[in-house]
């Protein structure tokens, strides 16, 4: 078998393998159970909660843990904007880059406060060290709210009937202390041998071997590109994320980098069923999202090793693939494999140029972030597929004609009412935000690097990719204007905190509700029969709402190329 | 929401300093043991130094030309040409490059010119090429610094880099060891 098959192979073994024993972990990290990390984080917990004046150990119920979110996040923001409306002057700047303008510093921040991070400036010439490192804290805490809900959510189904849901902000410091911290700080040292910066000095002057004068940026990137993988967070240290030299040196950097965000989104599935103990759950949602993940991947690996057929038809050696975009110590195969990954997962670091795919590439990864619940952003990803399931629960209970029940709790008008909105809300902001891009071209068509066909996939991906808190791009699109600033702005933050709130609601709600006892009569949710349904659910919301979209952008591409 | 406000700024303040003060020294204070300490890999070469990671921009006959590239090889930024696949005038500009190739190397077919060498990187700044990137070079490096086809070929032999491991990924060639090493066998 071919090396960059086989690379890939164990890119994506090796992930699930580690997953499952990271699962159990992370069970025993959020009940409390003793781990081998305690005697180092206890103490340090202890710290932050005395300053704080907070008491993890306090109970609380969906409404004040999703209050204490909401709050804990709104101060980032505004501490946010200050920090990069003033990083000009402020120290850590040794390449003497600007302050951020008022729209880009609103789109920045709250980009990196809902685990997207957009990035419409580039690492190199738009931050200054501490402007990079107050983006890596939010990394490490908008991972932390998006596991935090998940863990709510988790509880909300363990005990038989409750209001009491645990703690928040004991959620958030355990998850970035205890997973994101821990496993960012292996990557960091294996990144920092392979050849990725981790310096303070600067950029560095050169002449080349032609006698060319030119500059090298550098940073300290070795601490700020883990957790950008590990929480999945997807913002890179340079411009063209981990395609950049410094950001992914090596084949072995790339490995790391994969099992990296793959790591944990895997490993929270698996927890839900350690956690609520029902592991054969966790394996009926691994098994619904594994196959829709290699529903995109494969044709994606075929499509980018074939290569561009324009390019074939010129008459040259086209065997190398798609390189348009693509690095050759990556190479197409482990490229058109990360372009799903960090699509169906909401990293949207990219080590390949995504507007430089073939059509249906693009169509993939576009459909990756759509449905946004193949494995899906840390925490948030399986918030997703809840709604999907609530939403399987009920239509599969019309069918048989019983009360439609999951885990021993009545689904109701009320939980069904929050499923729809929050499932219709993802298709609304993305067609309504493209359809007004298009219909008003005097401030998106100025933007477009690529015209005709592909020039509308770029406007379509860049409300998907905020929409999805993604992150990724076309990146073609000149995306740093006050119109592409406020309106994805707006989508960045209805798409975050509704897509949590209403799983922690509807989860908040079954909670309190009486336990029904398992009968001849309960639909049963941890079979291959309800994964198909999960799966019907999930491809006629995505195809019913998205084809005519995606007809107009990449399948008219394709049919214009082949 | 108005109780949750102190202790989220406090919470905030402390955590900022554990994640962005104590992590990062924590990860520079190993990385002063990778290799040049964290400032990037280089190679030293006539007294000067280059890194080892960035590409460079090579555009003379007597030399290997590296790849494409949007930003032209100054690593002050970063960027690949977001071309389209279908776009016109993209397509127009492979077909340029394809016939100026041609024309600097004069007896080499055109099904001997491998896509890496016509299309623009990711980065902008890709330090490495196909090894028949290299191969399709040989005959105009050999007649323009006047030696033989068969040393030059050594010389890519010996730059070849394996798939990790032997198993996985592509194999490839780094553009600047290639040509340094070029310019010690001579002319």
């Amino acid at each position: 078998m071919n090396t960059e098959i086989l690379g890939i192979i164990v890119m994506f073994t090796l992930s699930i393998l580690l997953a499952i024993p990271f699962g159990k972990y992370i069970t025993r990290v959020y009940s409390g159970e003793k781990t081998l990390l305690d005697p180092i984080f206890n103490p340090i917990e202890r710290i932050f909660y005395t300053i704080s004046g907070i008491k993890p150990q306090t109970e609380m119920d969906w409404k004040q843990q999703m209050t204490a979110m909401v709050t804990i996040n709104m101060v980032w923001f505004l501490l946010g904007m200050l920090i990069l409306m003033t990083q000009g002057n402020l120290p850590l700047n040794p390449d003497k880059n600007p302050s951020m303008s008022a729209d880009l510093a609103f789109n920045t921040v709250i980009s990196f406060v809902v685990n997207c991070n957009l990035q419409h400036y580039s690492g190199e010439s738009g931050l200054s060290y501490l402007g990079q490192y107050w983006l890596m804290f939010l990394q490490f805490v908008s991972a932390g709210t998006g596991m935090a809900a998940a863990v709510t959510v988790f509880r909300a189904f363990r005990d038989k009937s409750t209001s009491n849901l645990g703690n928040f902000y004991n959620y958030l410091v355990k998850s970035c202390t205890r997973i994101l911290l821990p496993v960012s700080f292996i990557v960091a040292i294996i990144l920092s041998f392979e050849g990725t910066p981790m310096t303070f000095e600067g950029k560095d002057n050169m002449v080349n071997l032609q006698g060319d004068t030119i500059e090298v940026s550098r940073g300290p990137a070795a601490a700020f590109i883990p957790i950008k993988h590990v929480g999945t967070n997807g913002g890179g240290f340079f411009g063209v994320n981990s395609a950049h030299p410094f950001e992914n040196p090596s084949y072995l950097s790339n490995m790391t980098e994969m099992i990296a965000q793959l790591l944990i989104p895997m490993a929270m599935i698996f927890a839900f069923g350690y956690f609520i103990r029902r592991r054969k759950l966790s394996w009926m949602i691994f098994g619904v999202m594994t196959i829709g993940f290699l529903l995109l991947t494969i044709p994606n690996i075929l499509m980018e090793t074939k290569g561009n057929p324009a390019i074939t038809a010129m008459g040259i050696d086209n065997s190398l693939g798609a390189m348009e975009g693509k690095e050759i110590r990556l190479g197409a195969q482990a490229s058109g494999f990360w372009s799903i990954v960090t699509t169906v997962i909401s990293t949207g670091s990219v080590n390949s140029m995504h507007d430089s795919t073939m059509p249906l590439s693009g169509m993939n990864e576009l459909l990756a972030m759509m449905i946004n619940a193949f494995y899906g952003g840390v925490g948030v990803g399986l918030l997703n597929f809840f709604v999907f399931i609530i939403l399987a629960v009920f239509i599969s209970g019309l069918m048989v004609g019983r009360t439609p029940e999951f885990l021993g709790k009545k689904v109701e008008a009320r939980e069904m009412k929050i499923a729809m909105i929050i499932a219709l809300l993802h298709p609304f902001l993305i067609l309504v935000g493209t359809a007004l891009a298009a219909a008003l071209p005097q401030y998106s068509e100025a933007s477009l690097n690529n015209p005709g066909f592909h020039g509308f996939s770029e406007m379509l991906y860049e409300y998907t990719s905020s929409a999805a808190n993604n992150g990724s791009g076309f990146e073609g699109l000149g995306d740093n204007t006050i119109w592409w600033n406020i309106s994805t702005g707006i989508v960045l933050i209805l798409s975050r905190f509704l897509p949590i709130i209403g799983p922690v609601a509807i989860a908040g709600l079954l909670a309190e509700k009486k336990f029904i006892p398992e009968s001849d009569g309960t639909l049963k949710t941890d079979t291959a029969t309800f994964g198909l349904m999960v799966f019907a659910v999930i491809a006629i919301v995505a195809a019913l709402a998205f084809f005519p979209a995606l007809a107009l952008g990449p399948i008219a591409e394709y049919f214009s190329l082949y | 929401m108005k109780k949750n406000i102190l202790p989220a700024i406090k919470l905030t303040v402390i955590m900022i300093l554990f994640f962005t003060v104590i992590y990062p020294l924590a990860v520079w204070g190993i990385a002063q043991f990778s290799p040049n300490a964290g400032k990037g890999e280089v190679i030293e070469h006539k007294g000067k130094k280059y890194y080892t990671n960035i590409g460079q921009a090579f555009t003379v006959d007597k030399y290997f030309w590296s790849r494409p590239s949007a930003v032209g090889y100054n690593a002050a930024g970063s960027g690949g040409s977001n071309k389209g696949p279908s776009n016109k005038e993209y397509l127009a500009q492979v077909q340029t490059r394809i016939d100026t190739f041609l024309v600097h190397n004069p007896g080499i077919r055109k099904s001997e010119i491998p896509v890496d060498l016509v299309t623009a990187s990711g980065s902008g700044l890709d330090p490495n090429f196909s090894v028949q990137a290299a191969k399709v070079q040989v005959k105009r490096i050999a007649m323009v610094r006047g030696i033989e086809e068969q040393k030059i070929n050594q010389v890519i032999e010996r730059n070849i880099e394996r798939p990790l491991w032997r198993n996985f990924g592509p194999q490839k060639i780094n553009v600047l060891k290639l040509n340094i090493a070029l310019d010690n066998i001579g002319k």
